[in-house]
């Protein structure tokens, strides 16, 4: 029984020490982040560090929106992550409706098909992609971000899933009343798919917010720039980089994203699982 | 509905009914094609059409403009001499092999650690393990870039004061790879965590209560009931991981930029370079589609594995 308690004891102390440690971990990165972009330059790497010296200054946090633009780049930024999204989840939803609640010639193989095409790497579109958008003249415009990944094979399976659960009788009810099939996703799958269209918009958006890849391909002018172009622009050579100036960029990069994720958690959590359980 | 119909309506009816019904649930399914469309017409043009034109692309020499000349298989045979395309693929397996298994052990543990509901306070820890996984990687990047900085970087000072010499951390071999690999178990480990902890949720916790009750010890438990269980969701973390480290890129960019001598580039990376840095489009495409070859046939082969060890 002692031998057991004994245990146990060490057991607990094991595991809050190394939850203490990976909080620090986690944390780390963020603290040095919202402290660097408080230094002058020189005290970046000063020594011995300080987390919040008594020259903390908001001066970067002022170049930033008086020479960097900085809300018209946040505003490009949510433009696209926003439109995209809505685009998506009107694209994903219906397409999911469509798959949940019909039976038609083909439905399989049309199915088989788009999980199908989840397998393509970005590495293989990614130059015919652009040598399109040179040729829609779409490079350096918000379209070729909004446009291209718009009806998401992840997101139409996801919803068809979260939609096959709703009763049929509901929409057998409405197309007594003589609505339209349309009418039926309008008033009747969109009300009742809202907890669906939350999670996977989290994720449309944030994945859009955070993209740094395709719009470094297609945005060439500084004035279309999105936050992590942005954030990029400032890396130069070793001692040339502007550290507190990217740092705050950084933080104004996380800031609403952290907002949103802490609002709705539970939408957020559910959205990253349910894209796991597909497999 | 369609029981009272067939009760109430006498034979001759019946008929005409069932064809009319036939005939209103094909016209409805007139809009199912109408719904799935927007998927199949974006495809075709955005992702089908690309996709097929990158395949004869590959057969090319293509600076991006100018007419396109034939090639034949010449960007492939030059494509097995690319030292810098292989190295990207070996980076791609040595980063494998550096952060996978660390970091899926970790979010198994911490999963059951969390499940168990020892811990006080977890919601709080799972927000800030989730934290990175919001964090855009370009901004994560340039951080740690700054805390692995060699002289007065916060890593080193701390090391200092623990009496261990400061490490080159990106501007050695190993240490740009050890780098890189600590910024990708920050960013991934709560992504992983979570996925475990809903795996977690189907084992049933008798099981292993049973267990511990009959005298094994939880790590008994731990490696003799969780892991077996939990084969299915370990697998899929690890194919997304493998996938992954392939496909770096914000990550590499911003923290070490492939270097030194090539030490971090991933095929990603690599593919970037070649077709917007050197304007050669004909070769980026051969590129992209033998990576595409390769990692399709190292998921399978992993997938193949781990049911072969059943």
């Amino acid at each position: 029984m002692n031998r057991n308690h004994l245990r146990e004891g060490s057991i607990t102390v094991f595991i809050h020490l190394l939850l203490i440690l990976l909080t620090l971990f986690m944390l780390l990165p963020f603290i040095w982040m919202l402290s660097t972009s408080f230094k002058l330059p020189q005290d970046v790497f000063g020594f011995p560090p300080t987390l919040f010296s008594k020259d903390s200054t908001l001066i970067h946090y002022k170049f930033l929106i008086e020479e960097q633009n900085l809300l018209l780049i946040v505003w490009n930024t949510f433009f696209v992550a926003f439109t995209s999204t809505a685009l998506s989840l009107f694209f994903t939803s219906l397409g999911g409706f469509g798959f949940a609640k019909y039976n038609f010639p083909g439905k399989e193989p049309l199915f088989a098909f788009l999980l199908a095409t989840m397998v393509v790497p970005f590495a293989v579109t990614m130059v015919p992609s652009f040598i399109l958008m040179r040729y829609f003249k779409w490079v350096n415009t918000f379209w070729a971000l909004i446009v291209p990944g718009a009806a998401n094979a992840f997101g139409i399976f996801f919803m068809r899933q979260y939609i096959a659960s709703i009763n049929n009788e509901l929409l057998d009810a409405a197309r007594i009343d003589g609505a339209t099939e349309f009418a039926i996703y309008r008033r009747i799958i969109l009300p009742i798919i809202t907890p669906a269209l939350t999670s996977l918009g989290l994720i449309f958006f944030m994945a859009s917010w955070n993209n740094y890849l395709w719009p470094l391909i297609i945005l060439k002018t500084p004035a279309k720039f999105t936050i992590p172009l942005a954030i990029a622009s400032f890396g130069g050579a070793v001692g040339l980089t502007n550290y507190p100036g990217q740092m705050a960029m950084s933080v104004i990069s996380i800031i609403p994203l952290l907002i949103i994720f802490l609002l709705f958690q539970r939408r957020f959590v559910e959205g990253v699982m349910a894209g796991a359980v597909k497999t | 509905m369609e029981s009272i119909e067939r009760t109430t309506t006498r034979p001759p009816k019946t008929f005409a009914r069932r064809k009319q019904a036939v005939l209103r649930q094909a016209r409805r399914s007139r809009w199912a094609y109408v719904f799935i469309s927007p998927f199949y017409i974006l495809f075709t043009i955005f992702g089908l059409g690309p996709l097929l034109f990158s395949i004869y692309l590959s057969l090319t020499e293509w600076k991006g403009v100018g007419p396109l000349e034939f090639a034949g298989l010449e960007n492939y045979a030059r494509l097995v001499q690319d030292t810098v395309f292989w190295q990207s693929m070996r980076n791609g397996v040595i980063l494998f092999f550096l952060y996978v298994p660390i970091m899926l052990l970790l979010a198994l543990v911490l999963a059951v650690i969390l499940n168990s509901g020892r811990v006080r306070g977890y919601r709080i820890f799972r927000t800030i393990v989730f934290m990175p996984f919001i964090t855009n990687m370009v901004a994560a990047g340039f951080a740690f870039r700054i805390l692995f900085t060699q002289q007065y970087g916060l890593i080193n000072i701390g090391l200092g004061w623990l009496g261990l010499p400061a490490v080159p951390w990106l501007e050695s071999v190993w240490g740009a790879r050890v780098s890189l690999s600590v910024l990708i178990i920050w960013a991934w480990l709560g992504y992983n965590m979570v996925i475990m902890m809903a795996g977690l949720e189907t084992i049933p916790r008798e099981l292993t209560e049973a267990a511990l009750v009959d005298g094994a010890t939880p790590r008994q438990a731990f490696f003799h009931i969780t892991i077996p269980l939990m084969k299915p969701v370990i697998l899929f973390t690890a194919v997304t991981s493998t996938i992954g480290s392939f496909g770096l890129f914000a990550e590499v960019a911003s923290l070490t930029q492939g270097g030194p001598i090539n030490a971090t580039i991933t095929p990603l990376i690599r593919i970037y370079d070649v077709a917007f840095g050197g304007l050669r489009f004909g070769y980026a495409s051969a590129l992209a589609y033998t990576y595409f070859a390769i990692i399709f046939l190292l998921t399978i082969m992993q997938v193949r594995f781990a049911r072969e060890r059943d």
